[in-house]
């Protein structure tokens, strides 16, 4: 249906498919190398063993990593995904996906020390301003909001496991 | 008969305050999710998942069926209002839908959109009453080696059947295979591909892929690339129709559900075809054909009831079988899991109560959506209006909350990152996702009856053989994967080039090897769109020679 984009007229050759090829081709190279490492395992009530399908995995992606590279090298294009607030066209913008990741790195490492409330709290409060809101003190308010509202409803009304944190005994 | 009064037992259980309680709190939820721009209904269900977590079993089932079907209509008002689908399932919908909207029909639009889809729900789910009880009586004389067959169907069927490229779709496919590799292995106790970290020891929890795929991944995408102006949302007053137009839709409806619900229910069968179908048959069926392209409602009613009635389909392989045919139903499967129900043709005999108990609920949470919808769609089209920055934050937000209920570890939240990461990858370079979930989820399952089939045989491949719906699947595998080959072929055969082509074709069956199949993998774009190809000339030179002489070696292999 979308097949034209694969093989249009326009042919742009883009070329960090192979990155992605190449990252197959490693993949399956270390599921492979795991399955080599387990012990040999297999008994008469299970002839099959735990190894068998990691090699056939390995090896499968190492044939299709083969496979893509021949279809990017006779100019197949992979049509990245539209969507109703995505503009492709431009670069991609790594500013913006650097700092969400870091917004999400931190949740990861505060979510236990200071809890839900004020991590989740955080976490939106800097994902927004990654994604360009500069009402600094709104986008603050409503993650407080919004953490408050789940830590109460979800964690404490549908007994959600959420940490409470420092706040432990004043939430 | 007997089924009917089980559902009844299924409604005694489920309708007491507490719990109609809960199946509102779903819908309401669900549909607020979905109805947020960028957010399909696989996402809401993802998403919103765990907030069922704290809850008993039927509680969590309730809220579920809830959320399942807010989260279905939700994708449909953000079609109509912003024309621009969250999903591929929705894009016939925004066809006449938002065409409506503009010419300042909306109301009517998400009016026939409301009721096309509660009536196709209850339809569809009153045909599960009927089908899935027959599908289990027949499912389970199945044996392992059936399963295996079936289960390899899916994953070839949801890689090399959807999306546009072969080759991408089996990478996805694997990736997902990989992931589903992952912790201790179920027999012996291995550890595999956890590198020595005790997080990873009990497999990566399902609900941790898909968020991650589904909700990061979209958000860290979007982010890359957003749109700096906001699309333009239609204000809608409160939805009603009027006498024509309940005349014009309730055939359309009907018509719908009768497309939708089979080919729900098939492995790889999906939505996208029945809502195509659906609105094709509108078409040429309307006594209105030159209203279509400027907003026919028959061409809202019709789809939207396929869709729905397809989302009633899928939960007959997915209950009878344990078989998802759609990544929502990907995601309820895992859902199911984690309550502890394993899907498959012993849980009606194990469990009938909660299996009926569920499906009173689907039929609850289709009535609370019609009732709640008429009266608050003014409130859901605000929704549309978010601004794009809160949204996004509160994808992660969700997703980071969700991802941590589920095991209460910081662990998972970097794996969530990783596997965002991961699904940010393969939206730029156009990997489908569906394969990936079902090969994680499907994964574990297929070894499990590869082992035990292989159990019975010691060993002996024979025990891979298995009955006739063993064979007539892996004919069905066959034939996907040696699809090109075959087409290329039949393209031959009609140009007359290859005059023994006939024989040649028959040939095929018997001698595919899997060596063969996936040798043809990197012809699928190629041959997809090979009749439209300005450059496809040369490759039939190529083609030509390659189809009249191929076909004689292969066919010899399986004497040798």
């Amino acid at each position: 249906m979308t097949a034209e984009a694969t093989t249009g007229p326009s042919r742009v050759r883009d070329r960090a498919q192979y990155g992605l090829c190449a990252v197959l081709a490693l993949a399956g190279l270390v599921v492979i190398w795991d399955a080599t490492r387990i012990g040999d395992a297999t008994s008469s009530n299970d002839p099959v063993g735990p190894k068998a399908l990691p090699f056939v995995i390995g090896a499968a992606l190492i044939v299709v990593s083969a496979l893509y590279a021949l279809d990017v090298s006779r100019g197949g294009v992979g049509e990245q995904e539209a969507g109703e607030d995505v503009e492709l066209g431009h670069p991609a913008d790594w500013r913006t996906v650097g700092l969400l990741a870091g917004a999400f790195l931190l949740n990861a490492f505060l979510i236990e020390p200071l809890g839900w409330v004020i991590s989740g709290a955080l976490l939106f409060a800097l994902a927004s301003f990654a994604l360009g809101n500069r009402h600094h003190v709104r986008g603050l308010a409503i993650g407080i909001a919004l953490s408050l509202i789940t830590f109460y409803g979800f964690a404490i009304g549908l007994g959600v496991n959420l940490p409470a944190g420092i706040l432990d005994g004043i939430l | 008969m007997d089924n009917f009064s089980a559902l009844l037992g299924g409604f005694a259980d489920v309708i007491t305050p507490l719990n109609l309680l809960f199946a509102l709190l779903g819908v309401i939820v669900g549909t607020a999710v979905g109805v947020l721009p960028g957010i399909g209904p696989a996402m809401t269900v993802a998403l919103l998942l765990p907030i069922t977590y704290g809850l008993p079993v039927e509680q969590s089932l309730i809220l579920f069926g809830g959320i399942f079907y807010g989260g279905m209509y939700g994708g449909s008002t953000t079609s109509i209002l912003l024309n621009t689908p969250g999903e591929s399932a929705s894009v016939v919908t925004a066809l006449e839908g938002n065409k409506m909207a503009k010419t300042g029909r909306a109301a009517q639009a998400l009016a026939t959109s409301a009721i096309g889809s509660f009536i196709a729900g209850t339809i569809g789910t009153m045909l599960i009453v009927l089908v899935m009880p027959q599908v289990v009586s027949f499912a389970i004389s199945l044996g392992s080696p059936e399963f295996l067959g079936i289960i390899l169907v899916a994953f070839v069927g949801t890689a090399a059947i959807l999306g546009s490229s072969r080759v991408r779709g089996f990478a996805a496919l694997l990736i997902g295979l990989a992931l589903g590799l992952v912790g201790t292995d179920f027999v012996t106790g291995q550890q595999r591909l956890t590198f020595g970290s005790p997080f990873l020891a009990d497999n990566i929890d399902v609900v941790v892929i898909a968020v991650g795929i589904f909700a990061v991944g979209e958000a860290l995408w979007v982010a890359a690339h957003l749109r700096r102006k906001a699309a333009t949302v239609i204000p809608v007053g409160r939805p009603w129709l009027s006498k024509a137009d309940w005349g014009r839709s309730w055939k359309p409806w009907l018509r719908g559900t009768a497309l939708g619900f089979p080919f729900g229910a098939i492995p790889a069968g999906g939505a996208e075809i029945p809502t195509f179908l659906s609105y094709l048959t509108e078409r040429k069926l309307s006594k209105h054909p030159e209203e279509f392209g400027k907003g026919a409602i028959e061409g809202v009613a019709g789809p939207e009831a396929a869709n729905n009635a397809s989302a009633a389909g899928t939960m007959v392989p997915l209950l009878a079988l344990g078989l998802p045919t759609n990544a929502t139903a990907a995601i309820i499967l895992a859902a199911l899991m984690s309550y502890g129900i394993e899907p498959g043709p012993l849980l009606l005999t194990k469990e009938p109560d909660l299996v009926w108990m569920l499906i009173a609920s689907l039929f609850i949470g289709n009535f609370f959506l019609l009732v709640l919808n008429l009266p608050l769609a003014p409130t859901w089209a605000k929704l549309l209006r978010i601004p794009r920055p809160y949204l996004y934050a509160g994808i992660l937000f969700f997703a980071s909350m969700g991802a941590y209920a589920v095991q209460g570890q910081p662990f998972d939240l970097f794996l969530l990152l990783a596997l965002g990461l991961l699904g940010f990858a393969m939206r730029r370079f156009g990997l489908p996702v569906l394969p990936l979930i079902v090969g994680a989820i499907l994964g574990p399952l297929f070894e499990k009856h590869l082992r035990r089939s292989l159990q019975g045989t010691g060993g002996d491949a024979s025990g891979l053989i298995g009955g006739p719906v063993s064979w007539v699947c892996y004919g069905i595998v066959l034939v996907v994967l040696l699809w090109p080959l075959i087409a290329r072929l039949r393209r031959v055969v009609d140009r007359g080039v290859d005059g023994t082509g006939g024989s040649g074709t028959g040939g095929f069956g018997p001698s595919g090897t899997d060596g063969s199949g996936t040798a043809d993998l990197q012809d699928g774009p190629y041959v997809a769109d090979g009749e439209s190809s300005p450059d496809d000339r040369g490759r039939d030179l190529h083609d030509s020679t390659f189809g009249s002489s191929s076909p004689a070696p292969t066919r010899k292999e399986p004497e040798s």
